[in-house]
This record gives C-alpha cells, structure tokens and sequence, in this order.
C-alpha cells in the first residue's frame, strides 16, 4: 500500500512540474484538479477504513476534484482568455526554479523526523515542494487566474501535508477548512469577473494605481 | 448561551437579506450590534464554564478581545446608518450582510480554544471582509481588494500548515494528536522540538501577514485607503485583533515550551521594524486615509515589542490592543466624513477641515493626538507603561529605538494631520452634501469619551481582567 502512495505523490509532483511550464490555464486547472483527486484518493491508501475517512475521500474529490475547477473554468469562460502571457518568470526558470525548490524540499523533509507508522513515505517534501511551487506561480504570472491557480497548488501542498492528520483531525474542523477554500475561490471568481469587466484584461501588473510615490 | 451569541449576528445577516429596501435595511446593523452588546457584557458578568470537549471557552485573553470588538462593532453599526444614507443609490445589501457575518466570525475567534475551530474563523473573517473592501465599486478599489484577498488568503494558508506542523509534533512526541489550546500548553515543553519550531516560524509568518507585520504589510495602505471609513475602522480594530489573540495563542504555547525567549525576540525585532516602516512611510503621505493605514502598521508593531519585552511589559500589551482598536476605530469614521465632505481624501485639496465640518475635524485632530501617545489619552498609558517595562527590564536599546520611532512618527503624522484639519480652505472647493449629523459624529464622540476614560482612570473589573490575561500569557503562573 505505502509504495502505491508514494507512487501518487511522485505523480502530484509531477503535476507541479505539468503547471509550472505551461501557460494554457485551461490545462493548469485540469492538471490542479487531477492533483486534488489523487490527494482525495491518498488517505484511502495510509489510513484503516473508518466512515470517517471515506466523508473525507468524498468530499475532498468532490470539492477540489469537480466544484473548485468548475469556478475557475468558468471565470476563464467568462473573461475569455485562454494563455498566460509574459509571465514575470518564465517558464523555463520557472521550471528550473520548481526542481531547485522540490530537492531543497527533500533535504528540509529529511531533517525533520516522522511518526514510525509514517516512516519511508514522501509525504512531508511532497507537501512542501508543491506549497513552494504554488508559490512561484503565484510570484511569477500576470494574470489573476494564474495566481488563483498557484493559490490552489499552494492549497493541495498543505492539504497533502494534513492527510497525514487525516484520522487524528475532528470531522469539523476539516470540513471548515474545504468549506473556507470553497468560498475563497468562489469570492476570488467573482472579483476576477470585476476585474476583467473594469479594466477589460486580467493583467495584474496593470493593477498599480496605488502605490507609494 | 456561547453559540447564541455566534449564532445571533448569522440571524442578522439573513434579515438583512430579506428587508428589500436599502433605507431601512441599515437598522439592522445597530439593532444586532446592541444585542451582541448586551450578550457580551452578559456573558464577561457570567462566564459559562467550558464545553464538554473543551472548544469553547471564554477566557481572559478572549473576554478583552470580545469585549473590544464589540464595542467597536457596536459604534461602526450605528455610525452604517447615518453614512449608508448619505450613499443611497450604493446597495448596501452585501455590506450589511457581510458586516454580520463578520461579526459572528469574529466572536467566534475570540471564543474558540481549539486552534483549528480558530483558523477556520479568522479565514472567515478574511473573506466576509472582501466585498465590504470592494464597497465603492471602483477600479482603485477592485485593485485593493485583488491585493488584500491574495495576501491574506496565502497568509492564513501559512498558518495552516504551521498548524499541522504543531498537530504532528504532538503525533511525532506519541502524545495523542490534539489542537486544544489547553493540552498543547500543558504539553508544550514535550512536544518534538523541530516540528515545534517550524510551526512557530510558519504561524508567526501567516498571523504577521494578517495583522499587518512588517514587511508582511503591503495589503493594507491599499485596503483601509480604498475601503469605506467605517470598513476601515472595523479592519484596524476588529480584525487586527483577531489575528493579534490567533498570534497570542501561538505566544502561550511558545512560553510553555522552552522557546518562548526565542519566539520573544523574534517578535520584537517585526515589532521595530514595523514601527521603522511606519515611521519612513508615514512622512510625507498625501492621502490621509493611507497614512492611517501606516499607523495601523504601526501600532501592530507597537504591540508586537511589547509581547516580544515579555511578562512586566503585558499588563501593557493588552491595554493598547484595547485603546489601539478603539481610537482606530474614532480616526477612521471622522476621516470617513472628512472625506465625504471633500469627495477626496488627497491632502493637496483636504485642508481646513475644523472649519468644513467641525465636529469631525475636531474628533480627527484629538484621536490623532491620542493615538500618538499624547496624554491624557489611553494610549499615552499604555505606550508609557511599554517603554517603562522596556528600561527596567534593561533592554535599553530597544526602549530607546522605541521612543525614536515614536517621535518620528508624531512628526509625519502631524504634518499631515495638521493641515487637513487646521489649513485654510481651499477656494475652488467642490460642493458636497454632506454636513456633520448627530447619526454620524455622536458614535465616534461617545468612543473618543471612553478612550478619555481610559487614560485618567482604568475601571477595576477591567484591570483584573486585564491581569489575568496577562498572567495567562506570561505561562499560567
């Protein structure tokens, strides 16, 4: 079982790498959600069954597998862009930079010991190289879709970090952090619609009216 | 009794979903303000004992908080009623309703004992306060909002992991995994120290961006210039402190463990360097609503080296959160009708504003000489009781870099402050309909006399309150 979860968070790795050098946003959602799916399948594979655990595999795929990509296919939809365009780093050294951070994850990780039933999974640089990745995306692209999206990845990193929890966190508490996600990203829709309709783009480095003079 | 008072404002908010007309619906704000109110005094008088698993619980920390808040909020609801008039043509359905719901959010965080029912709340905060940053509709505005919901969100996103860092650590020490604020204190020296310490920096990291932590402060000249007055007073005085209690929870359990000095230093260093910032930034700024924004940084920070000083400087520390929020609170709604009465809120235009609009160029002049810590104001007692601490403590350098920024930034602030309120009118002023009313100057002028209050004479219930959470944050002892 630990050697199949390990091969799904090589593969949500690999993901990281997928959005980190593409700019069609249509496949960055795509590539997020699958991501969102596998985590949902992951706490199947490490934890004993538990009602518990199976609300938390449905919802998780629900939520980021189907809901979160259908408000963001629709926000694209609706501000009619398809590409990132001359993204602040691009996608070469982003990729770079994306393999510089996930081996500096790896060497963070292994500084840091795990709980015996944990030992020998990739689960805690997993996390953090997809949290940092997150970050770059959200550092080097223009577009307020992007950066939604490199919100998310940032999201599915710490997500993938919480499934270690997955048995030991109260229902409640887990389900008040999906639910919080889900309104962000719908209250991020709605003021990237605004944004495409006031400043007719989607370009955030046109967003610096306000600064310090 | 706790979930009423949670459950209670939610309430509010479906009624201000179902009264269709934009003219009454703002009496709801008030309404369920006085009632929150009432519950809080009602439930500091008569604190219910813990829920049986022990989330909920209304402890010192969280009594001050609450109480500060709603206090606050109470004054920012019935100032809504006079201000939404003035906007009539603005629906204001979403702000009331996310007024609310903020509300509930925030007693919720001052109310929660389990860490993660807390970060639930506070990212609730964080996004019912979106729409009300985004109230003008405008495109300086949408561009506030973008900055304020991407910061935080990734913020608090931060501190979520540092939250699971901290649930795992206890795993890792084979303890049973927990999130309760009690076990994690009682435990805290047990915990595995690497995980522990991650999670600190990861907590520190995501509650700083949210409340406004050098140089985690770039939302915020952005989201309280662009925001409504009575949004921005909520922001600086309701939401910094609910991020400030989420940071001092972290604070109890670093001075349980043996990094408490640590996590003290680190603290006081954001500390000066948030006064430094507010100090460079606030000379010279041509939009009085900004540079209050820069005060807010300020007074974080101020807040901030007082936790970092430690035990004799807390009494002190919880004493400015209180008078922090409550003058914020006087500064922005006077500032919101100074800016009402000249469509602008640029100094080059705004001057004279003791003429204009007397009573709220006067609240703004005294509410700036407190919360630059002249007496006999609140503030005034409570820096001086930091910077007291600070020299006999020995921490010289730290007392006198502390006094050095205070100074610096009564000069910047003065220099703005002054010509708004006592310049000469411009002559090409443009007309405007607004006049000072008794809907919107009695709320600021009644907090301005509880802030005056405070600094001659700080009532006893308070004061035993306010030694409690003190003690309870120097280690329970």
């Amino acid at each position: 079982m630990n050697t199949m979860a390990d091969q799904l968070l090589v593969l949500c790795l690999l993901l990281n790498f997928a959005v980190l050098g593409t700019s069609r946003l249509a496949f960055s959602v795509r590539a997020v959600a699958l991501q969102g799916v596998l985590l949902g399948v992951l706490p199947a594979l490490v934890h004993p069954f538990s009602w518990h655990l199976v609300l938390i595999v449905v919802s998780i795929i629900l939520a980021k597998g189907a809901l979160i990509p259908i408000l963001i296919m629709r926000a694209i939809r609706k501000a009619e862009i398809q590409r990132e365009f001359e993204p602040f780093i691009g996608y070469i050294p982003s990729l770079v930079l994306g393999a510089l951070f996930t081996s500096l994850a790896f060497i963070f990780a292994a500084r840091l010991p795990l709980a015996p039933e944990h030992e020998g999974l990739l689960f805690v640089p997993a996390s953090i190289a997809t949290v940092m990745c997150g970050f770059l995306i959200l550092m080097g692209r223009r577009k307020a879709i992007s950066q939604v999206i490199g919100y998310l990845l940032m999201e599915n990193g710490i997500f993938i970090f919480g499934l270690l929890l997955a048995e030991a966190m109260p229902v409640m508490v887990e389900a008040g952090a999906l639910l919080d996600l889900l309104v962000g990203i719908f209250v991020m829709g709605i003021v990237i619609n605004h944004i495409s309709r006031e400043f007719s783009t989607l370009d955030t480095s046109r967003l610096s009216t306000l600064r310090e003079e | 009794m706790m979930w009423a008072i949670v459950l209670m404002p939610l309430l509010g908010a479906l009624i201000a979903w179902l009264v269709p007309d934009n003219r009454r619906r703002s009496f709801v704000l008030p309404v369920f303000a006085l009632l929150h109110l009432a519950m809080t005094v009602a439930l500091l008088v008569d604190t219910p004992p813990p829920s049986p698993a022990g989330w909920i619980f209304l402890d010192p920390l969280g009594k001050l908080s609450l109480l500060s808040s709603s206090i606050l909020f109470t004054v920012c609801a019935s100032y809504a009623v006079g201000y939404l008039n003035y906007r009539r043509l603005r629906p204001n359905r979403i702000l009331c309703m996310a007024f609310l719901v903020c509300l509930s959010a925030m007693t919720l965080v001052t109310i929660s004992q389990h860490l993660g029912l807390l970060w639930i709340a506070l990212e609730a905060t964080t996004l019912t306060m979106a729409p009300l940053i985004y109230f003008n509709h405008n495109a300086r505005s949408i561009e506030a909002t973008w900055k304020y919901l991407l910061i935080c969100s990734v913020g608090i996103a931060i501190a979520l992991l540092g939250l699971f860092f901290l649930a795992y650590s206890t795993i890792v020490a084979k303890q049973d995994v927990t999130l309760l604020l009690g076990s994690l204190i009682s435990d805290a020296s047990r915990l595995h120290p690497g995980w522990r310490h991650a999670a600190f920096i990861f907590l520190l990291v995501g509650f700083g961006s949210k409340m406004g932590l050098a140089p985690l402060h770039t939302w915020k000249p952005d989201a309280y210039g662009e925001a409504p007055g009575l949004v921005g007073a909520l922001l600086a005085g309701g939401l910094v402190n609910c991020a400030l209690l989420a940071l001092m929870r972290v604070y109890q359990i670093a001075a349980a463990s043996t990094e408490g000095a640590l996590f003290q230093e680190v603290l006081l260093g954001m500390g000066l360097v948030s006064m430094a910032f507010a100090a460079v930034f606030m000379a010279r700024q041509s939009d009085f609503k900004r540079m209050l924004a820069y005060s807010s940084v300020e007074h974080v920070g101020i807040i901030a080296v007082a936790l970092g000083l430690g035990k004799p400087a807390l009494f002190g520390a919880l004493l400015h959160m209180i008078n922090n929020a409550l003058t914020k609170g006087v500064l922005f709604l006077s500032s919101g009708n100074i800016h009402r009465a000249y469509n602008s809120k640029s100094t080059q235009y705004v001057r004279g504003a003791l003429r204009r609009t007397p009573w709220s160029g006067a609240l703004f002049l005294a509410a700036f000489l407190a919360i630059t810590g002249s007496p006999p104001f609140g503030p005034f007692v409570s820096e001086f009781l930091i910077v007291s601490s600070a020299f006999v403590q020995g921490s010289y350098w730290s007392g006198g870099l502390f006094l050095l920024f205070l100074a610096m930034i009564f000069i910047g602030m003065a220099s703005t402050v002054l010509p708004v309120v006592l310049g000469k009118m411009p002559k090409d002023m443009q007309k405007s309909p607004y006049r000072d009313t008794v809907h919107t100057v009695l709320p600021p002028l009644l907090l301005m006399g509880v802030i005056l209050v405070l600094g001659v004479w700080i009532p006893e219930p308070l004061r035993v309150l306010l030694t409690e959470a003190a003690d309870l944050l120097g280690g329970g002892k």
